[in-house]
């Protein structure tokens, strides 16, 4: 699988407070919560935020709490893949468990936002085609590969449950 | 090789012989939790799925708190949710508002949980049940409907980091004081991904509750799970609570960490950690004169009986400051009876704070003290990012319950020698 789209920069330590305020927790549709992603620390983002776009964030994305609306409000403005140097345990299984591609990359500080980036996800492959630099990442292990191929985990859970 | 307790559990309930950090593996769940804001995902999953049946009514626990009693319609129709498939699955284990607390409180209460067991919950703070020994760590909504589905979970094995804490604890010092410090120490990605292991002996002699604290706040270090043994103090606890037979785990001595963080602690001070992050930690002494609009003390991590029994006993007699609000809400309901009967309660409302039902509200900016823009509040939470409590233009301190009485009453953050 091939993803382009235009990078939007974070910091560091992006908690799921930061990605979706707990006050719009009443809601479970990845659209509505995507209208307010990112909305405390940056809000504009859910309008300026196109199709495929891709966050590219410093180290522990995600932390705090274990709301899988996080990831949900990120797919749901319509960004493709996270790309950080490091993922907080919970952000890590939640985005695997609903199909939100995710990459680990150390260097994360030499793309600059509004960079144009593609992903190879199968070979963890990161281009940045406006600065003309390749990244190598880890792919993903074999076991969660599969989940992902299955189509989440519920899928890979009933195909073994029968 | 030694393994560590958590090893020795993930081991047990994946039905392995061995296992080295980065395995995945998949284990049997003894309790699988979900809240009002959690479940719902779970449970249209688990409808999504085609299977009719949980695998077990008696594992699955469902507890309506975050936004609960309800806060608005939305969140009343969440709240509707859970009821409807709990009584629909008869699951046994759903509370409703009146038996309801903050789960991670009413858990261990009701002896849900024991030592050695393992949890899952779709909140970030089941880690909480470290305390008593069992590996405890938060998943998502999908992981919840598919152990709902089978009763198992996937894990990839986490490291594991000890923590020996050696010394005398000085009075007013607690197990608040002892993570918030840790956290400050380690980064709130300090133990990412891993399992942290508390010890020592100042570990040995601290109460359960204070273990609770401790335990509740391993993942604002990035951590997996935080555990302590079970030991004299465990079994005390959990004697007359739970209802059937656990197994202990005990570390063994050639167990391999991948670090060993040792402190003497007995000239730690009470800590706070400022805005907006858990690792921004300094004593309460040092930090001059941080003014008040709100003083909060509860929550999954201070809001049992021995927080508020501290928090009375220095709002005794006095009033809080003019114009602060002092909202205090105990974890259970079982507390909150305690705390009557005592006559906590009424020393909290002469003081002029408000005690409220057990609730999630405040603490995640629900409900029960919303921050308005440029509001200051100190909090026996365990999250202070920006707009956690509210307004995104507000500051959230975190500190103990004995920090956050005494700065109840004089307005501003205060150490409570000073009271």
């Amino acid at each position: 699988m091939i993803i382009k789209g235009k990078v939007h920069k974070f910091g560091e330590d992006i908690n799921t407070d930061d990605i979706i305020a707990a006050k719009y927790l009443i809601s479970v549709d990845a659209k509505e919560l995507g209208s307010h992603c990112m909305e405390t620390i940056a809000p504009d983002f859910s309008k300026k935020v196109q199709p495929g776009d891709i966050i590219v964030a410093g180290k522990n994305f995600g932390c705090g709490s274990s709301r899988e609306h996080a990831p949900l409000a990120i797919k749901g403005c319509g960004v493709s893949a996270v790309i950080a140097k490091s993922f907080a345990g919970i952000f890590f299984r939640n985005s695997i468990n609903i199909g939100l591609p995710f990459l680990k990359l150390e260097n994360t500080e030499e793309i600059k936002d509004g960079d144009l980036v593609e992903i190879d996800l199968a070979k963890g492959v990161i281009k940045n085609l406006t600065q003309d630099k390749t990244y190598q990442t880890d792919p993903f292990p074999e076991f969660l590969q599969d989940i992902i191929e299955k189509g989440g985990l519920i899928n890979y859970v009933k195909q073994r449950v029968k | 090789m030694g393994y560590t307790i958590a090893e020795k559990i993930l081991i047990a309930h994946a039905g392995l012989k061995s296992i080295k950090p980065d395995q995945f593996i998949e284990v049997k769940v003894d309790v699988a939790l979900g809240n009002d804001i959690t479940a719902p995902i779970a449970i249209s999953e688990f409808k999504k799925s085609g299977v009719k049946k949980v695998f077990d009514n008696k594992k699955i626990v469902l507890v309506p708190d975050h936004f609960a009693p309800a806060k608005d319609l939305r969140s009343a129709n969440q709240c509707k949710i859970l009821a409807d498939f709990a009584q629909e699955q008869k699951i046994e284990n759903y509370f409703e508002v009146g038996c309801m607390g903050i789960e991670h409180a009413l858990l261990p209460e009701k002896g849900i949980v024991a030592p050695g067991d393992l949890v899952i919950g779709a909140d970030s703070h089941t880690c909480t049940y470290g305390a008593l020994g069992a590996y405890a760590c938060g998943v998502g909504s999908t992981d919840l409907a598919r152990a709902f589905i089978d009763g198992k979970c996937w894990f990839k094995v986490p490291g594991q980091i000890k923590f020996v804490y050696k010394g005398k604890l000085k009075k007013w010092v607690s197990g608040k004081d002892l993570i918030l410090f840790t956290i400050g120490q380690i980064g709130v990605d300090g133990a990412i991904y891993k399992v942290m292991e508390f010890s020592g002996p100042v570990i040995k002699k601290l109460p359960m509750d204070d273990r609770f604290s401790m335990s509740n706040m391993a993942i604002e270090a990035g951590g997996r799970a935080g555990l302590i043994e079970p030991d004299e103090i465990t079994a005390a606890y959990c004697k007359n609570r739970v209802k059937r037979k656990y197994k202990v785990y005990q570390s063994d001595p050639d167990a391999q960490y991948e670090k060993v963080y040792e402190w003497d602690i007995s000239d730690l001070e009470p800590q706070v950690a400022c805005p907006h992050l858990p690792s921004n930690v300094k004593p309460a002494s040092e930090l001059g004169n941080i003014k008040l609009d709100q003083v909060v003390i509860g929550s999954c991590t201070n809001g049992r009986i021995s927080d508020l029994r501290i928090a009375a006993k220095i709002l005794k007699g006095k009033k809080v400051k003019t114009g602060l609000r002092l909202i205090i809400f105990p974890a259970t309901q079982d507390i909150y009876l305690q705390s009557v009967k005592e006559g906590l309660a009424e020393i909290f409302v002469k003081a002029g704070g408000i005690f409220s039902t057990p609730t999630c509200g405040p603490c995640l900016g629900g409900h029960m003290g919303i921050l308005a823009d440029g509001e200051v509040c100190l909090a026996t939470t365990n999250r202070n990012f920006l707009g956690r409590m509210g307004s995104p233009k507000s500051f959230v301190y975190l500190s103990s319950p004995a920090v956050a009485a005494a700065s109840a009453i004089t307005g501003a953050i205060t150490h409570p020698d000073k009271i």
